[in-house]
């Protein structure tokens, strides 16, 4: 392959060998990666919605729940989707305005002192702390004075809720440009006024959206309720007392349970709660599309 | 050089050739009126930086006021302090007596929101709210308790008028002002600033990012709008001086060699034709003679 | 209006007779107040959770002293030792990882380096899709159909493995599809969303400069991933990874259902095990004394431990992407 002058000629070929095939390697893996990655959840999905779909029906969501030797087509899971929407709209109603107002204070009045990262630091490690340990104290500081009750699950689900909804929506607060802002000051509005008319406004897309995800994570979670409503199978629609129960706490109760019919509609209300989670993710995604002006 | 008819709609006139313009400036009475801002000897500092020295000078009643001078020569910075703007960087500090209608600004006392309520400001860059038309302009009258919607209606149709916008979206008040072009949301923002009926409207480089055509409507406007308020316009375009101020302050970056430091200061300020006819100042001089336009 | 002063009340433009003064509006001030106390909710709920847990659990506290760590669980012999539950806890956290953490930096990788943008959106909604999946609906799959299915799988390594020194006693016969492995099969799979994310993150991070250098050189994109995205991002992957070990170890529901729920210390991972979260879920609802201040202590412990491990994990984030903004 020597030239006249004795170079090599130039190889414009890909790395030799070794090299290449080490590339191809490392390609394919990341590729095996992501596969692994969808069989689980296909499986997941495929089994909720084969053995959830055949007990499902508008019955299914409104009916009682029977006992749980009874066969699948016996009852229903009615006050299981009860006492979700109730507790989790209760939760929403406690965490989003607290949350939304504590990232109004870390964005628009916090500043860069060490005070607002500080809080921010610890929002976020309050995300990590597991939803079974806001069980544990809304049980210490509620229920062992007031009882179970939809309220104190609503509490341990704000709990939960109130750290995600604090760093989304300041996150929000941050992208709309400050010139929104400087307009707003320069007709005389004080800074109360700039916030709430001017700057939350111009985030509300994104904020709403995020709002959706937490509500969509509470809905979902068990841990905390278990000693707060403490499951009852009766259908109890005042959340401010006496024990309650919730889709994923029935489904707690009957994936430990031997009889068939039980499983069955647990089967059930685990396509229910994705379900709902489903289209709480696919209305903050559309939201986001069609109404979050600043994004990233 | 023939002009093209103005098209009924719009209102804006198709500028003549650069080198045909007008560029004698125009004609200031030398009685001035009634003294709006009065400026002693005031420095404006951000944090340790010392960003303004020593001006003073007196700002009148209905005339348009011209601020020239480099990047960095402290136009902006002294604009800014008129309506306590300056409020907002953490850090800032203003020093001296800079009073208004003979009522201190800067006393421990004065509230900031009542000072911008009286002098408004429109910004260089177009900043409309992510609100309607109608929004825009109904902001300011109602966070200062206006709720009627007949008197809502006349506030907006009235300011959209005035600020040479109303023919193009009288039809579309309810469009987003987002949707707007440059130089219309720019006249957006001057009808936002009017509405609540200020004294003074400060424009900082109002016309800086608008195409030309745009830019004339927004100097005429400004002829338009001095005869009820009192302007204070900071530019880069000497023409546009020239065009529209009546009096002209010149700054100038002054670097200390010793400290390495810089800070901005007046050179100079007087009625704009003689700024720009019979400079005193050599600084003035090199201005206005070596940067045309 | 009401709290407007007599300054900013008077017609606009025209200057009144008490001139420009006025303080602050009352509401105005409240607002701030009310949001300052609304961010500093966040560490009052901190601080109570770990006062109020600590409290109920004191009774357990001073009944065993230091024998809260004793190896023994047994609430008929009035024995509270927490070690098989933190030892639960840290092998399926360490089962969790090693499954999860390659999966997710890979997926990262994926997205950033290999996949064109237009393709990387829909990956990204597929991994987003295992979050969605709740925990309870984990475990519900994870007894029902997974674990019968995976306990098969299990027989046949223990039997391939008898007699092989150290991975016969790794991975024995198991008694049940139930199992320490299994629950870190399945926090692997809850974990890849967080991890995935966030390594993402990081690695985007990098320096297109960077990048671009090294393929200057000629590297293959392998070799750039080692020589210079690996080094940018190793600090916030570190954090990316220590957060996902926080979520293996709170996570409750899907352990609860599919650890075995009988406490063992043993190397044996196909066998059924218990971890503090499954333990204080199963058994809180009738444990009465000590034994339920024992496992609101197993709650203090693992609330120490979540805290630890995230600050840690933030912590490194932080520091990575501070590095990257040159601070």
């Amino acid at each position: 392959m020597a030239s006249a002058t004795g170079q090599r000629a130039a190889n414009l070929r890909e790395p030799a060998g070794w090299r290449r095939t080490k590339n191809r390697i490392a390609t394919i893996a990341m590729w095996i990666a992501f596969v692994l990655v969808i069989v689980p959840l296909g499986f997941v999905l495929y089994t909720v919605i084969a053995k959830g779909a055949s007990v499902i029906s508008w019955q299914f969501l409104t009916s009682e729940i029977p006992p749980s030797v009874l066969p699948a087509n016996v009852g229903g899971m009615g006050p299981a989707v009860l006492g979700t929407i109730e507790i989790t709209a209760l939760a929403a109603v406690l965490a989003v305005p607290l949350g939304v107002l504590g990232a109004i204070y870390l964005n628009e009045y916090g500043g860069r002192n060490w005070l607002t990262s500080f809080i921010g630091f610890m929002a976020d490690v309050m995300t990590g702390v597991p939803s079974i340990i806001m069980g544990l104290f809304i049980f210490a500081v509620w229920v062992l004075h007031f009882g179970f009750s939809g309220l104190a699950g609503a509490f341990a689900l704000g709990c939960l809720m109130l750290p995600i909804v604090i760093r989304s929506t300041q996150e929000m607060l941050r992208l709309v440009p400050d010139s929104l802002r400087e307009g707003s000051y320069a007709l005389g509005a004080s800074k109360s006024r700039v916030t709430l008319t001017v700057a939350v406004p111009a985030a509300l897309g994104g904020i709403v959206s995020g709002v959706l995800l937490a509500v969509a994570r509470a809905a979902g979670e068990t841990a905390p309720l278990l000693f707060t409503i403490l499951t009852v199978t009766a259908a109890n629609p005042n959340v401010f007392s006496g024990a309650n129960t919730s889709l994923p706490s029935q489904i707690f109760v009957n994936a430990s349970s031997p009889y068939p019919g039980a499983q069955a509609r647990g089967w059930g209300a685990a396509l229910t709660l994705i379900a709902i989670a489903f289209i709480l993710m696919i209305a903050a995604r559309f939201i986001t599309a069609r109404f979050a002006r600043y994004q990233h | 050089m023939e002009q093209p008819q103005p098209h009924a709609a719009a209102k804006v006139e198709l500028p003549k050739p650069a080198a045909l313009q007008e560029t004698r400036p125009r004609k200031t009475s030398a009685e001035p009126g009634t003294l709006i801002f009065d400026v002693q000897n005031v420095s404006i500092f951000y944090g340790p930086f010392k960003a303004v020295t020593d001006v003073t000078m007196p700002i009148y009643e209905n005339e348009i006021t011209a601020f020239i001078g480099s990047s960095g020569s402290g136009k902006s910075t002294v604009l800014r302090s008129f309506n306590r703007m300056n409020d907002l960087v953490p850090g800032a500090r203003v020093e001296g007596e800079m009073s208004y209608r003979g009522e201190s600004l800067y006393d421990g006392d004065v509230s900031a929101t009542a000072v911008r309520r009286r002098i408004g400001m429109v910004f260089q860059k177009p900043n409309p709210f992510p609100k309607s038309i109608y929004d825009n302009v109904a902001y300011g009258p109602r966070i200062n308790g206006i709720r009627s919607k007949r008197k809502l209606d006349a506030i907006v149709e009235n300011s959209l008028r005035k600020a040479a916008l109303w023919d193009e979206v009288k039809n579309r008040l309810n469009s987003s002002g987002l949707s707007l072009s440059g130089g219309q949301a720019q006249r957006l923002c001057i009808a936002r600033t009017i509405a609540v009926e200020p004294d003074v409207v400060l424009m900082d480089e109002p016309a800086s990012a608008l195409d030309p055509i745009a830019t004339h409507a927004i100097e005429d406007l400004m002829l338009e709008l001095k005869q009820q308020y009192t302007i204070v316009v900071v530019t880069h375009n000497m023409q546009q001086a020239t065009r529209v101020s009546d009096r002209t302050a010149v700054f100038y970056v002054l670097t200390d060699e010793k400290s390495d430091t810089r800070t901005g200061v007046l050179v100079e300020y007087g009625t704009t034709e003689q700024i720009f006819q019979d400079p005193q100042d050599p600084r003035t001089q090199a201005y206005v003679t070596g940067r045309m336009g | 209006m009401s709290a407007a002063t007599q300054a900013d009340q008077a017609a606009p433009g025209a200057i009144p007779a008490g001139g420009l003064i006025g303080r602050r509006g009352l509401a105005d001030r409240s607002f701030q107040w009310l949001a300052l106390a609304a961010g500093l909710l966040v560490l009052v709920i901190l601080v109570l959770i770990a006062a109020s847990t600590t409290q109920q659990a004191a009774s357990w506290f001073s009944a065993e002293g230091w024998g809260i760590f004793g190896t023994v669980w047994d609430p008929a012999a009035n024995k509270f030792g927490a070690t098989p539950f933190i030892y639960g806890t840290a092998i399926t956290g360490i089962i969790a990882l090693v499954m999860a953490v390659p999966v997710s930096v890979a997926i990262a990788l994926l997205l950033t380096e290999v996949v064109p943008f237009r393709l990387a959106r829909p990956i990204v909604y597929v991994v987003d899709l295992l979050a969605v999946v709740p925990s309870v609906v984990w475990g519900l799959w994870g007894i029902l159909v997974f674990a019968p299915w995976i306990q098969h799988i299990y027989a046949s390594i223990g039997s391939a493995v008898n007699g092989i020194p150290v991975l016969g006693s790794l991975f024995g016969p198991p008694t049940s599809g139930a199992s320490f492995f299994t629950a870190g099969i399945i926090l692997a799979f809850m974990i890849t969303p967080i991890v995935t994310s966030l390594s993402r993150e990081v690695i985007a991070t990098v320096p297109a400069v960077d990048r671009e250098g090294a393929y200057a050189l000629g590297a293959t994109r392998w070799e750039m991933i080692r020589g210079v995205v690996w080094p940018h991002s190793q600090g916030g992957v570190v954090g990316a990874v220590l957060l996902g070990l926080g979520r293996a170890m709170g996570e409750t529901i899907a352990a609860a259902l599919v650890i075995g729920s009988s406490p063992s210390i043993t190397s044996h991972l196909f066998a059924t095990g218990y971890n503090m979260p499954a333990v204080i879920a199963n058994q809180f609802g009738e444990s009465t004394g000590v034994f339920k201040a024992g496992l609101m202590g197993l709650g203090v412990l693992l609330f120490a431990f979540t805290i630890i491990v995230n600050v840690l994990a933030r912590g490194a984030v932080e520091r990575s992407a501070r590095r990257k903004r040159g601070a």
